[in-house]
């Protein structure tokens, strides 16, 4: 990186040094000036068709588009000049001129660039007399719909198919203002990742079918968030709607999924609203479960572990904070605890270094291995007999029933009471990693922090905040109240963790001691 | 001219000597009448030495921009270690321009001696002819000829006996006039949509398949035999106006206009007698109104203008338009401007790539608000909105073809306004070349 040669320009009156070969339109990023655009997108080739990043470049007697345009030492770029608006707002007109200014129904209402830059650069009324053309829409496969008269053709869903996912599906099929988005003959849009076209359409053209007439864009509420689905950690953000997660979209990150998220993973999250939720503390008066203050059922459980050894079954879903108190719990006891975590088909995207849906189904495997729990298709085997078994969220096959029978006691943390575990002594209800603030570790050893995106029904606590309580009154000093100062704990105690605060994390994660670092995912 | 016609006194038959000749056709017959002398002397002169014999020649790009091909070919550099191209814009599709064509039918060999020659002087070892998608009759005939050059040792693997190897391919376009972009063309020829190329890079740097690669139309290539085997000096002589302006050109001549069909005359010849005595001047009866000189992309003049033209580069700039492709379409008094403006803005809209936002929307926007003027359903708001839309698709977009499309109209509204004020104020063609709606 030592011989990267800077180059000195001055965008807006602002003087900005990038590295030689670096568009205008990055180098104004970098000053802090946005320059309008539709076809350039960071992770794609460039198309240099949309025409609507043009700027004026002092000395160069042609406007020039600033996506396709290199950095010149001393350049003077002038972003917002009459002639450059001119150009943008013509622009601007043309990509109206058949568009259907259906904004009412369009589900990309609210998040689209074609409303944002005609509300702050374009015409406020067009001079046609002529009657818009119409094309009906069109079913693409997989997730994803095409609104014909929507579309701007600014190709970033071509070049996504043919340039990142590697598998060309997409192509402009006529000329001239015939011209549509098409599908070469037989193919759909069934890639593993090929809702991410849905994202780079920069207007409502490409919709998911999912998300269709859900919500207004306006109404959401947005949370940053991990893609607990599989152990890549990419990087999302999770967007609800009265309480119930509706979508969940990308969020860049260089260093895990660039700009990416699977199908797989941004359509499972349906479970973060399930309704049967554990939703009071439980303990049980004799053959039967009661609902209680969490003091009670968090005494009933320390009662029970007294001098027991604790086997926990801990989800690999559950964050570093919650696997790592229960791994104290583990200690303290001289228990064991192990997981299982459901497998799938890997799915690579091709285009991006090191980034797939990950075979292990689960966000947190690694930490949950790194804190001593046995990775097991039967995680019972290492329990004793007589032990007291905390299941942690963790799910319960057929294959573990016989199992449980030979638990000296049962204590149930989780966002639900599985039916096979209804003996429980006492049931702490759990949130779920949409309800709780936290950190994963990925399969690369990145620890990266998720937010909070809905409130947690009832009563439910964080694993590692009911873990902390039980501690305590097992005898351990514990008393967290943020996650930020059980991760702290957390980073006091575990050396891989040295250093580490939600603070330092940021919004690209620190790689856990160790770790090799990875390449950025842009190649 | 020669074919259809016989040749015309005051032209200066080079390039078109042959045309209407079948004995031209065939190799044997092409070696009687001088051929392949050129490239055999090329083939014992050192690269650099042809470069200068042509860039001394003042030979200038036929197809319409009229760079000079000398110092296009300079920017090569054989010996590079990549592998280099040469392109042969064959997809002669500009409106109103018919002369490769007629190379191609008469001459094939012509074409492939100066594709050969260039191809060698650029160190490529390939040359590919790209061969617009309609003109049936010059594939067959271009792929015979290469087909006989390959026979007789003159190409290949060892051109003429040297141990130089020079290829040529024909390749045969689907028919979209954007593919004579030479970009587009690349595209095409690697089996891509023929879109047009983002530059720079420029072809010289990166061009087929990535490599150097320079893209020279049929006319200027036919031309380098004749430089190399007469002189640069020689070609330098025919220029009777601008210097920068050398050689002979083909005019193609389409339109009302008495005797059509192509003519070669040197750089510099008053377009006035071109029209009038070549050409014969317009149909009995009637008077020229409007002249488009170099190919529906260029600006139409005037008669007055016209006829104040010398017919070179600098003679046509200087006269508010561009010598183009030298397609030369004449309009009568007979004609409504606003019929053929649209007409021509149609066959822009049905051109356009769809890359740029300009010229996908406004290619179609110009040419209906053109066919509603000519309906007689136009506003006073009309024009101006045409002229502001015709500034916006003018030097915006990757290649000109918006340009192209916004050229006729913009000059066609400056001279002719009067017409398209009429059909506007009458609410119908005055010319009743369309009925009113």
């Amino acid at each position: 990186m030592a011989d990267v040669q800077l180059v000195t320009l001055t965008i807006e009156g602002r003087q900005v040094s990038v590295p030689a070969g670096t568009s205008i339109l990055e180098a104004a990023k970098a000053a802090g000036v946005l320059i309008p655009h539709y076809c350039y997108h960071p992770g794609l080739p460039i198309a240099g068709n949309c025409r609507m990043c043009q700027v004026e470049v002092e000395k160069l007697p042609k406007l020039a588009p600033a996506c396709a345009t290199a950095v010149g030492e001393g350049q003077v770029v002038h972003v917002f000049t009459e002639r450059a608006l001119a150009a943008r707002k013509a622009v601007l007109e043309f990509l109206l001129l058949n568009h259907p200014l259906d904004c009412p129904i369009c589900d990309k209402s609210g998040e689209c660039e074609l409303q944002d830059y005609t509300y702050l650069e374009g015409p406020a009324e067009g001079r046609s007399l002529d009657p818009k053309r119409f094309n009906p829409a069109e079913d693409f496969g997989g997730d994803v719909l095409y609104v014909t008269n929507r579309c701007i053709l600014c190709t970033r869903c071509v070049r996504f198919m043919d340039d990142v996912a590697k598998e060309p599906v997409l192509n402009v099929s006529e000329r001239g203002d015939r011209a549509v988005i098409g599908r070469f003959e037989g193919k759909e849009l069934t890639h593993p990742w090929a809702n991410n076209v849905i994202d780079l359409c920069p207007v409502g053209a490409l919709l998911s079918k999912d998300f269709l007439n859900k919500a207004r864009v306006w109404e959401l509420d947005r949370a940053p968030s991990i893609c607990p689905n599989c152990s890549q950690g990419c990087n999302t953000i999770l967007e609800t709607r009265d309480n119930q997660v509706v979508r969940m979209r990308p969020r860049s990150n260089l260093d895990v999924n660039a700009y990416y998220l699977c199908n797989e993973g941004r359509l499972d999250y349906r479970w973060m609203n399930r309704a049967d939720r554990a939703e009071a503390p439980l303990v049980r008066r004799g053959d039967r479960l009661v609902a209680a203050d969490w003091d009670d059922a968090l005494k009933a459980a320390a009662l029970h572990l007294n001098g027991k050894r604790a086997f926990v079954l801990a989800s690999p879903m559950l964050s570093n904070e919650s696997l790592w108190m229960l791994s104290r719990l583990v200690e303290r006891t001289g228990g064991a605890g192990a997981f299982r975590v459901r497998r799938g088909p890997e799915a690579p995207l091709a285009g991006v270094k090191d980034l797939a849906l990950r075979a292990e189904r689960a966000a947190n495997v690694r930490a949950a291995e790194m804190f001593g729990f046995t990775k097991s298709d039967t995680p019972l085997d290492g329990m004793r007999d007589g032990d007291v078994l905390i299941i942690a969220d963790h799910e319960l096959a057929e294959a573990d029933h016989a199992a449980l029978a030979r638990a000296g006691a049962i204590i149930v943390i989780g966002t639900v009471l599985p039916e096979a575990a209804r003996g429980a002594l006492a049931v702490m209800p759990a949130t779920n990693m949409a309800e709780e603030e936290g950190t994963f570790t990925n399969l690369r050893g990145r620890v990266q922090r998720y937010q909070q995106a809905k409130a947690p029904p009832g009563m439910s606590r964080p694993v590692w905040w009911a873990v902390a309580d039980l501690l305590a009154y097992l005898g351990e000093s514990a008393g967290y109240y943020l996650a930020g100062e059980a991760f702290a704990a957390l980073a006091a105690a575990r050396p891989e963790f040295a250093g580490m605060t939600y603070d330092t994390l940021g919004f690209r994660g620190q790689l856990v001691a160790g770790a090799a670092a990875p390449a950025e995912t842009t190649p | 001219m020669g074919y259809p016609h016989a040749s015309h006194a005051k032209e200066t038959p080079v390039l078109s000597r042959y045309f209407g000749d079948p004995g031209a056709k065939t190799l044997d017959g092409w070696r009687q009448r001088g051929g392949y002398r050129a490239l055999e002397k090329a083939l014992g002169m050192p690269l650099a030495d042809i470069v200068n014999e042509v860039k001394e020649s003042g030979l200038r790009g036929r197809g319409g921009a009229g760079f000079p091909t000398g110092v296009k070919w300079s920017f090569m550099k054989p010996g590079d270690g990549k592998p280099h191209y040469l392109c042969v814009n064959a997809d002669e599709s500009e409106p109103g321009t018919f002369k490769d064509r007629e190379i191609m039918r008469w001459t094939p060999h012509a074409l492939i001696e100066g594709a050969a020659i260039g191809a060698y002087a650029i160190g490529a070892e390939t040359a590919y002819i790209y061969i617009r998608g309609e003109f049936t009759e010059p594939l067959r005939v271009m792929t015979a000829a290469v087909k006989e050059a390959y026979d007789a040792g003159i190409i290949g693997k060892n051109a003429m006996g040297t141990g130089k190897r020079i290829d040529v391919h024909v390749h045969k376009g689907a028919g979209a006039y954007i593919c004579g972009e030479e970009t587009a063309l690349m595209n095409s020829l690697e089996g891509r949509r023929g879109n047009p190329r983002i530059k720079p890079p420029f072809p010289a740097v990166a061009g087929l398949f990535g490599q150097p690669t320079t893209i020279n139309n049929v006319e200027t290539l036919a031309a380098v035999p004749h430089i190399l085997v007469n002189g640069a000096a020689w070609y330098k002589g025919m220029s009777r106006s601008s210097p920068k302006s050398t050689g002979t050109k083909l005019f193609s001549v389409c339109g009302n206009v008495a005797r059509p069909g192509n003519y070669e005359v040197e750089m510099g010849f008053p377009f006035k007698e071109f029209l009038f005595d070549l050409c014969g001047g317009p149909p009995p009866g009637r008077r020229f109104k409007a002249i488009i000189p170099g190919g529906s992309s260029v600006p139409i003049q005037t008669l007055e203008e016209a006829e104040a033209t010398p017919m070179d580069y600098e003679g046509f700039v200087a006269n508010g338009t561009m010598l183009g492709s030298g397609g030369v379409i004449c309009f009568d008094d007979s004609q409504c401007m606003v019929k053929h403006i649209a007409r021509l803005a149609r066959f822009y809209a049905h051109e356009s790539c769809a890359q740029c936002t300009q010229c996908r929307e406004g290619t179609a926007w110009t040419t209906r608000i053109l066919e509603r003027i000519e309906r007689g359903l136009g506003t006073t708001q009309d024009l101006d909105t045409l002229l502001e839309l015709s500034d916006q698709m003018t030097g915006k977009t990757i290649c000109v073809l918006s340009d192209s499309c916004a050229t006729p109209i913009v000059s066609g509204i400056q001279k002719f306004r009067a017409e398209f004020e009429a059909h506007i104020k009458g609410k119908r063609c005055p010319m009743g070349a369309t009925a009113a709606a």
